[in-house]
């Protein structure tokens, strides 16, 4: 099997399996198996892009651009390993929540969303990204709706209204790229976009950013997401919050390196990034529930993100890369906190919750590492994500979003402490049980901005080889067209 | 004929927008179908329209983008799964009601 496609292929055969099996502990079995070999297969992947630059497949052994193309260069290899990492130590919070009756749809759910993902990450051909967006999407609207209250159902409702009229939005921008170029392989794209008109250009390019931006979640496109994300089961939410809307951050990344390149500072980026950093972390404020405070971060740090994008330099970008994967291990280890603490105590709101530091040290030492590592203190890989971001925003001369990115992370650590005073300090609360597997999901992923903390070198130089292959575009295209 | 498709995109968007923003579920699906139909037409109208031979080598030039036609297809299918999971949840959303007082 070609490496491009194995990330993809491997969760969509366990999908499969975990719907026909019957006994329990078989498809606990195969479904943590098909995680363990995602991961796998996304490193081996992560390995032969880094090693060699991007991996083809022509599918069907057509010549691009003429046939399906998947094309895996260091991003998308990347962001497919972390998203499967994502999912295997979800899938292990998951086995500590009592749903025997649905557990085989929870199962075939959450590898085919990673097969979505993945496909998103590694495809080379823009309708195709369109397909796979879709399939997430689909399997996210069954996911948020399984086993549903009425309120659940109609918040997830909205959600999937939000997201068909998005994903309209998509096509109609695959559309108008197509009218104006000829073409839906990105390779060719890239290659062509320069001699197109600009008029049907420009107008597709805005559609398109308009619909990865609902999907990431940025200014002013973020008002579905606190909402939705308080609707599913714990190991749900933490899957969703963690991947979901950094799938539309991969995809604005695409959109404004090898598609559309940006040179130098976009001024309407900065702004949006700006934007996002700040009315998120507002919005955490007012809340009142661990949960609903995470998921306001969510959208506040993906205005991080969007802000290493938009200062348009190869060196921001790979501060922008490096960023988006701690916050996608901090963020995950942070909601699987909350969902540990939800499946034992019936709540995360901070109003009913206490003292979870005197009934669980450990769960306590987890939270502390992620919500630190989140707000930005040494040694955690926080901290250099953060630096990086603001030193590239230096370089850029883009003092005032500077300023924004270091304001907000100090309130992001003010919520972090009310999290922590609000849920961990004072009496302690009737002991409930929390299972070891909960325990193993979050330090599945703790460990990861321990790791990157104290050896963020390793992480840095894959994240700056991302970047300078995006800074590329002309090699992305004679990887894929060939000998064109 | 462009123009004229054009114009019916846009009335298609215009009549989905305004049953989207209805209260009642099954209008707003109905208004989801219209705007995805709407997406459709102008993935065919990308493609360019009227006056081409079927796109086989014996035929002349210019010969008609079968391109868009597969591409709808693919946008109709997701369409048809989407609409058909929305009803499901509408009537779950309408049992549920019954159920919980």
């Amino acid at each position: 099997m070609n490496a491009a496609v194995a990330p993809v292929v491997v969760p969509l055969l366990t999908a499969l399996l975990c719907v026909g099996l019957q006994a329990r502990r078989t498809r606990w079995t195969v479904s943590l198996a098909g995680g363990g070999l995602s991961v796998l297969a996304s490193l081996w992947l992560v390995a032969l892009a880094h090693g060699h630059g991007v991996v083809v497949l022509r599918v069907g052994s057509w010549p691009a651009p003429y046939g399906i193309v998947f094309a895996a260069d260091l991003l998308g290899a990347l962001m497919s390993a972390i998203g499967s990492w994502v999912a295997l130590w979800t899938l292990v919070a998951l086995a500590a929540q009592p749903h025997p009756r649905l557990d085989a749809f929870f199962h075939a759910g959450w590898h085919l969303m990673l097969a979505g993902m993945n496909g998103a990450f590694l495809t080379g051909d823009l309708f195709n990204l369109y397909v796979f967006f879709e399939v997430l999407l689909v399997t996210s609207y069954f996911l948020v709706t399984l086993g549903a209250t009425r309120r659940q159902a109609r918040e997830a409702f909205t959600y999937v209204a939000v997201n068909i009229v998005a994903s309209t939005i998509l096509l109609m921008g695959v559309a108008l790229l197509y009218a104006a170029v000829g073409s839906v392989n990105m390779a060719d794209l890239a290659a062509r976009i320069p001699q197109a008109s600009p008029g049907l250009v420009r107008p597709a390019v805005f559609l398109l950013a308009v619909a990865f931006g609902v999907k990431a979640a940025v200014f002013p496109l973020y008002a579905w997401l606190p909402h939705t994300y308080a609707i599913p089961a714990g190991p749900v939410a933490a899957y969703f919050g963690g991947m979901l809307t950094k799938v539309g951050v991969y995809a604005l990344y695409r959109l404004f390196t090898t598609l559309q390149p940006l040179h130098g500072p976009e001024p309407w980026l900065l702004a949006v990034a700006g934007l996002t950093m700040v009315l998120g972390v507002l919005g955490a404020l007012a809340q009142e529930d661990m949960r609903r405070i995470l998921s306001f971060h969510i959208v506040s740090q993906i205005g991080y993100m969007v802000f290493g994008l938009g200062l348009g330099t190869p060196q921001a970008w790979a501060a922008g890369i490096f960023y988006t994967l701690h916050n996608i291990a901090a963020k995950t280890a942070l909601l699987l906190v909350s969902s540990a603490v939800e499946a034992s105590y019936g709540t995360t709101s901070l109003r009913s919750l206490a003292g979870l530091a005197h009934a669980h040290p450990w769960l306590g030492v987890w939270f502390v590492v992620a919500a630190l590592s989140l707000a930005g203190i040494p040694p955690l890989s926080g901290f250099w994500a953060k630096l990086l971001v603001v030193q590239a925003g230096l370089e850029a001369g883009e003092f005032a979003g500077v300023a924004v990115a270091l304001a907000v992370s100090l309130v992001t650590l003010l919520s972090m402490l009310k999290i922590f005073t609000g849920a961990f300090w004072g009496p302690p609360p009737e002991r409930s049980h929390i299972s070891p597997l909960e325990h193993a999901s979050v330090v599945g992923l703790a460990a990861l901005t321990v790791a990157w903390g104290v050896g963020g070198g390793t992480l840095l130089e894959l994240a700056t080889a991302a970047a300078r292959a995006l800074g590329d575009p002309a090699g992305y295209v004679r990887a894929v067209l060939g000998g064109h | 004929m462009n123009a004229l498709l054009a114009a019916l995109v846009g009335l298609l968007f215009a009549a989905g927008t305004w049953l989207l923003l209805g209260q009642r579920i099954l209008r707003q699906v109905i208004g989801l179908g219209l705007i995805s139909h709407g997406a459709n037409l102008m993935v065919l109208l990308a493609g360019g329209l009227g006056g081409r031979h079927a796109p086989l080598l014996a035929n002349p030039t210019p010969r008609a983008d079968p391109l868009p036609q597969a591409l709808i297809l693919t946008a109709i299918v997701i369409g048809f799964g989407i609409t058909a999971f929305l009803l499901a949840l509408g009537y779950r959303m309408h049992a549920l009601e019954e159920d919980e007082p």
